[in-house]
């Protein structure tokens, strides 16, 4: 029994450390394909229209909700203290700091991320990918590397598109519906947003654009061969990556604070 | 095509977990000549294949190409090798994101950068002749199972290589088109006198457009020979396996009947 345990622990922690050395594998092998010709500037331009144009309605719907949630709340606390001048500040620094990059970039996984997970899953299946191979075309390159790019560019335009909807959403609530003063909420943003808060957003939203198309393109790539692998693949990215952002999004702060 | 190339394998031996699937394999693959390996549904035909051009690896055993080891081959020197060589696979594996066209184009764009007007001269023709006029246009998807096969045809025919690998080209079509894919087949073949391996079930046609045919069962070569001997082996397994496809040409030129 205990030893059966223990075999057990044993067998998922080298699972789980040769996994992680697969991965960083990947990573690093697609990264050094980037750099080599040809570029494919039109494949890129094509995972960028999917991975940011198409999750810009969730994202700006999301953003707006989120804004208007940190008014209503914001503005009822900040009351009883007798400071509701600084929503403002309140709403702006929440989203700019965490709040747009952590809640976009989980938006692109779930929406962007499985489908890239089930797409490459699926020319993993129909040998697709081997078919890439055979024709001495690296699958890295020609699949995977585009998407990165477009993760590393799209991720941080949608997190400022998620800022500044999320901002307004605060004043709809805070200001429109609820009446608190126009030009205080915009004067504590003034104030209260330094360059550093905003460049701390967009660190972190470069990173979590390569968190998420990193783990759902591997999880794609190394899809086991049945459709139930393809269900299992998509469900461990969506999982992973975005558990990976929430961890990689605390280290983050605590060393940008 | 001014070299002809010979294909290898020394005892290979190949298991996927604890299912053993090959259990070495020595095949000579004769130059510029068309060899048919027959054998039973699941024995690891396809896996066959799949060792001449370096898409599964060995657990033990050689894969030679005129003279040189390509077992242990990786990136550029293994797709050195593969440049040598088109695939069609068994299931097609044509990419979802490109039309037929863009399918049978795409070897002659990303390998051979082809200008664009030679591109679609030889796409067309290639076309014609697995008879897929006017359906460039069309998604994989939007086609039948046998004219996806047709398309990987055409896939693998457009590059004119050294060696061609088919992993049943006719399965799926009618009689008629499987007739018309493999004159197809045999005249290119004779034309451009590539070596050609092709994997299938359709006997006993395969007896009369075959130079050679090797059967593999139980993870073995039990027989090999030019197509005609073949046909009068007495090898019982081949026996077996021959005479309940076709009207058994063999039971009275058997010695002792
Ligand atoms: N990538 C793989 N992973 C695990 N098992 C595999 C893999 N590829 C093939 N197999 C197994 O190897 C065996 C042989 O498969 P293969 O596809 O070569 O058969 P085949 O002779 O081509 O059959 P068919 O005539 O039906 O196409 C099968 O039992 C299959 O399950
Ligand atoms: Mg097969």
């Amino acid at each position: 029994m205990l030893t059966a345990g223990i075999a057990g622990i044993g067998r998922t922690t080298l699972f789980l450390i040769r996994e992680m050395g697969r991965m960083v594998v990947f990573l690093s092998s697609t990264t050094a394909w980037l750099f080599r010709p040809p570029l494919r500037p039109f494949q890129i331009l094509k995972q960028l229209h999917f991975i940011g144009f198409k999750s810009m309605f969730v994202v700006v719907l999301t953003a707006a909700f989120t804004g208007m949630v940190l008014g209503l709340q914001g503005y009822y606390t900040l009351r009883k203290y007798g400071s509701e001048a600084a929503l403002g500040a309140a709403v702006a620094l929440s989203i700019i700091r965490e709040l747009g990059p952590v809640l976009a970039a989980l938006m692109v996984t779930a929406r962007a991320g499985s489908a890239m997970t089930a797409e490459i899953g699926i020319m993993r299946i129909t040998e697709q990918i081997d078919a890439l191979d055979t024709m001495a075309i690296n699958p890295l390159q020609y699949l995977i590397s585009p998407k990165v790019v477009a993760g590393l560019i799209g991720v941080p335009l949608l997190v400022a598109i998620f800022d500044v909807v999320g901002i307004y959403g605060g004043y709809l609530v805070g200001v429109d519906l609820l009446g608190g003063n126009s030009g205080a909420y915009w004067n504590s943003i003034e104030s209260a947003v330094e360059w550093k808060d905003v460049y701390g957003g967009i660190w972190k939203s470069v990173s979590f654009g390569l968190i998420v198309t990193w783990v759902c393109c591997y999880k794609g790539y190394y899809t086991r061969m049945s459709a139930e692998g393809l269900g299992t693949a998509t469900t461990e990215a969506v999982v992973l990556a975005s558990v990976l952002i929430l961890v990689w999004d605390y280290f983050l702060t605590s060393v940008l604070l | 095509m001014s070299k002809v190339s010979t294909i290898k394998l020394v005892g290979v031996e190949k298991a996927f977990g604890s299912q053993q699937v090959l259990r070495g394999v020595d095949l000579t693959i004769p130059p510029g000549k068309l060899t048919t390996i027959i054998g039973p549904s699941g024995e690891g035909k396809s896996v066959l294949l799949k060792h001449m051009i370096g898409l599964l690896q060995p657990d033990r055993g050689e894969v030679w190409v005129d003279g040189l080891e390509i077992s242990r081959l990786k990136g550029k020197a293994l797709n050195e090798v593969r440049k040598r060589f088109a695939m069609l696979f068994q299931g097609a594996a044509l990419f979802d994101s490109l039309t037929v066209f863009g399918n049978v184009a795409f070897p002659l764009r990303e390998k051979l950068r082809l200008p664009e007007p030679d591109v679609t001269r030889r796409v067309e023709e290639k076309l014609a002749q697995v008879g897929l006029s006017g359906m460039g246009h069309k998604f994989p998807a939007e086609l039948s199972g046998g004219m996806r096969k047709r398309a990987g045809l055409a896939r693998a025919l457009v590059m004119e290589p050294e060696i061609i690998l088919f992993d049943e080209p006719t399965t799926g079509l009618d009689p008629l088109m499987a007739k018309t894919i493999h004159d197809l087949i045999v005249a290119m073949q004779r034309t451009f006198r590539f070596t050609a391996v092709m994997v299938s079930h359709e006997i006993p046609e395969v007896f009369a457009i075959s130079d050679w045919v090797a059967m593999l069962k139980e993870g073995k070569i039990v027989a090999m020979a030019p197509s005609a001997d073949f046909q009068r082996s007495t090898n019982p397994s081949v026996l077996e396996f021959i005479s309940v496809g076709g009207p058994a040409p063999l039971a009275s030129a058997l010695p002792g009947s």
